[in-house]
């Protein structure tokens, strides 16, 4: 079942995959050198009691990340679990 | 274990290479133990320790490597990293360890991938193997080594296995010189490519092996491609390769991490067996707690609440031990050098005081440390940052800013010193900066002496306590937006986004801990505590020349002809002292430097007090005691001190200190620099004078500013 929206808010248990890099920089090699590559899946574990940043399981690895710095990414959300 | 100053040419280079939370450092510990060199890169937070082993008769100096995600740099601290292993820092290392952590071998094998491009001999430190054996995970080593085409030794650092195997690895990598190729398995046009280029470049006499090639194809903003600048039919040859195989600049790097990727996905289903699908479920149970929105939060200002009272309340009588016991040594070494006055001053005054002003921060150092040490190895640390990071990301900080900002509420000392739990450079930086702008201890006796001398007898204790309150805030509210304007001026090239990693929760390394508190200790004592003692003694010079027996003489006739009731009030010792002060170089310079400080309400009094308090701020208490005939033993609880303040006129009979004055003092202290140690800390940590130049420059004109508008704007309100 999947659902396909440009950019899904994060929240608590959902699976997304990184559809494409769209952005430039430093900022995105950065994403990528963490294992954000296109068609990469990752789930959002945890979302910070302030509402940011947000923990994700990417390859086995966690890592928080702060919404607007995936900026030059696009997602798509896979399934929403539990 | 001998420890070499300079490497001797037998002595094999060892380069510890890895991604951060690898267990790289707890690997260099387990190697060197006590044999380790903290120095720093000069003008940055980065720091670099290297370290020596023996192993069958020969020496090995090992780098620890800053740790990183990617060998193509984008923060200084990895710039620093590839720049150590290519060789530009010194001499290039002679093998490359390489720590992998076995419980997030994707990342640690991209890594990897790209450390091949170096082109050296090769071992692979396997660790966090035990981690995985908890979770019922198990890694082929056999399969990993013939993937990766170089040796790999399990360890389990901290337990000191597998390090013997290691070095013998190491030993015998050195000596085979085999350098490892594997295929990554690029996208044949790449391939083709690279072959096509390889070929160019030998007909054009260019030395350079296949991957160096990809990577300058792949990537059109690496180091290689300048190289070929001056060969412009290699240049067309590279930018049509390119256009041909991808199109846009971005598109190099994703092609490239995606292969990398793939490849360490590769790897990772082959050698990584795991029979329970319950990873990191014990992690995750204390996760739920601890970063749970309601206990979490209240755990962490527990924790915090901890931490700061240890170091603020649990550290004083420590701190009282070290200076009774200063005092003491001068006691009892005085009367022995009593006879020869100025030797005496010098030791007692100079000297010892000084080492007194080094020593004193030890305990907090080492309680702060001790707890840093903790709550990282742990895991916590990264726990903490993740709370945080919403409150002071928005500024341009991060989450891992709280512990550093927290602890300068104590001291600015340890709180820059904890400056390096944060991840990169730049923040190291802008957090250091701002750290003596939080309200330390030190500030506290003026505040005190200031508030009961004039806010609490006309406005009672209530107001009084207040004010004490707010004070503590007028640092904050400076730092905020300066590092907001730091952010978005002096640290605005290559903002990075906040990578936070939360590794799995393991008790603390003991030994780990042990190191990392007498590594600071040592560091400090060595670096910034040798810039304390000889500052110190500058500034004990400068209050105690000049001096000769005529002018001594004239003091004492001068005090004979005062009145009766003047005598009473100030001792004849007291009022010399006063006096030597006021015509020492410092006095001559304070009172030279009056008119300035005029418009912010003080007199030469106040402002030679302010340049005495220089070595450390709460000096001007002790400083005003003696400037006001009352001797050095004046505290901030003084009566004495407090009605002479109260009392003091300017010259047409104006009284000296009103509420506007005393408000501007202590805006003054609230801002100022007047802390060697801190600074002396600063240009440690920051490998450069000019850092500690600009934060004792911003301070002391933020502070002479604030002045101005508070003792202006008050005189004329109150």
């Amino acid at each position: 079942m999947s659902e396909s929206l440009k950019r899904p808010k994060f929240c608590r248990g959902m699976v997304c995959r990184v559809t494409c890099v769209t952005g430039d920089g430093e900022h995105v090699c950065r994403l990528l050198d963490l294992g954000l590559t296109p068609g990469t899946e990752f789930s959002v574990v945890k979302v910070a009691p302030l509402g940011d940043p947000v923990e994700i399981d990417v390859r086995g690895a966690r890592l928080c990340l702060r919404r607007r710095e995936t900026q030059g990414l696009d997602f798509e959300q896979v399934e929403q679990s539990g | 274990m001998a420890r070499t100053k300079a490497a001797p040419a037998s002595t094999a280079c060892v380069a510890l290479v890895g991604n951060p939370n690898s267990g790289k450092t707890t690997l260099f510990n387990a190697l060197t133990g006590m044999n380790q060199k903290v120095g720093n890169y000069p003008g940055v937070t980065v720091e670099k320790v290297t370290g020596t082993y023996s192993h069958q008769g020969s020496q090995y100096e090992v780098v620890d490597v800053p740790g990183l995600y990617s060998m193509r740099p984008v923060s200084l601290d990895e710039e620093l990293a590839t720049k150590a292993m290519a060789g530009t820092e010194g001499r290039p290392p002679d093998v490359i360890v390489f720590v992998l952590d076995a419980s997030n071998l994707e990342r640690n094998l991209f890594l990897f991938s790209q450390t091949l491009a170096a082109g050296l001999p090769t071992v692979v430190a396997l660790t966090m193997t035990d981690m995985l054996a908890r979770e019922r995970a198990e890694i082929d080593v056999a399969a990993l080594e013939s993937r990766l085409g170089v040796p790999v030794v399990n360890v389990v650092a901290h337990r000191k296995q597998g390090l013997a195997e290691l070095q013998d690895a190491v030993a015998r990598a050195i000596a085979e010189r085999t350098v490892p190729d594997i295929d990554l398995g690029f996208p044949t046009v790449v391939r083709e490519a690279v072959f096509r280029l390889h070929d160019a470049l030998a007909r054009a006499g260019i030395d350079a092996n296949r991957s160096e090639v990809r990577e300058a194809l792949l990537n059109p903003e690496s180091a290689w491609n300048s190289k070929l600048e001056g060969n412009p039919d290699i240049v067309r040859a590279f930018q049509e390769e390119r256009q041909a195989v991808l199109g846009e600049s971005i598109q190099g790097r994703t092609v490239d991490a995606q292969t990398r990727y793939a490849w360490a996905a590769k790897v990772r289903r082959a050698v990584l067996h795991s029979s329970d699908s319950r990873v990191r479920a014990v992690s995750d149970a204390i996760d739920r707690v601890l970063t749970h929105r309601v206990f979490g939060l209240l755990i962490f200002f527990g924790l915090m609440y901890l931490v700061f009272q240890s170091i603020y309340t649990f550290a004083s009588p420590i701190m009282g031990w070290i200076e009774n016991g200063i005092q003491a040594v001068q006691a009892a070494v005085s009367p022995a050098l009593a006879g020869t006055p100025l030797l005496q001053s010098l030791v007692v005054d100079g000297v010892l005081a000084g080492i007194g002003a080094v020593v004193v921060f030890l305990p907090q150092i080492a309680i702060l440390f001790c707890f840093i040490g903790i709550l990282e190895g742990t895991g916590y640390l990264a726990r903490a940052a993740f709370l945080m990071d919403r409150i002071l990301g928005w500024c341009g900080l991060n989450g891992r800013a709280f512990i550093p900002l927290l602890s300068s509420f104590a001291c600015a000392v340890p709180g820059i010193m904890a400056a390096r739990v944060m991840p990169d450079a730049r923040s190291r930086m802008a957090t250091a900066l701002v750290a003596p702008f939080m309200s330390c201890s030190a500030r506290l006796p003026v505040y005190v002496l200031l508030i009961g001398a004039f806010v609490e007898p006309q406005f009672g204790p209530a107001v009084a306590g207040a004010v004490l309150f707010l004070m503590h805030f007028v640092g904050l509210a400076v730092a905020v937006p300066m590092v907001w304007i730091l952010n978005r001026s002096l640290f605005k090239t290559k903002r990075l986004p906040f990578v936070l990693e939360l590794p799995r929760y393991q008790w603390p390394r003991w030994r780990d801990v042990a190191l990392t508190v007498t590594t600071r200790v040592k560091v400090f004592l060595q670096t910034a505590g040798t810039i304390i003692f000889v500052m110190s003694i500058v500034i004990w010079a400068l209050l105690s020349f000049p001096k000769s027996e005529a002018m001594d003489s004239r003091y004492k006739a001068a005090y004979q002809s005062q009145s009766e009731s003047f005598k009473e009030a100030r001792s004849e010792e007291n009022y010399i002292q006063a006096q030597r002060v006021r015509d020492s170089y410092l006095g001559q310079f304070g009172r030279a430097i009056e008119p300035a400080f005029v418009p912010a309400g003080f007199d030469w009094r106040i402002t030679t007090a302010v340049l005495a308090a220089f070595p450390a701020r709460e000096v001007v208490v002790s400083a005003l005691g003696i400037i006001f005939s009352l001797g050095g033993d004046a505290d901030e609880e003084s009566v004495d001190l407090r009605s002479a303040l109260a009392q003091a006129r300017w010259p047409d009979g104006r009284p000296l200190m009103t509420m506007a004055s005393a408000a501007s003092l202590m805006v003054f202290f609230a801002l100022c620099a007047q802390c060697l140690a801190t600074l002396a800390t600063i240009k440690r940590e920051t490998g450069s004078w000019k850092w500690a130049a600009f934060s004792f420059a911003s301070m002391t004109t933020l502070a002479y500013l604030a002045a101005v508008v508070v003792f202006q704007v008050g005189s004329r309100l109150l």
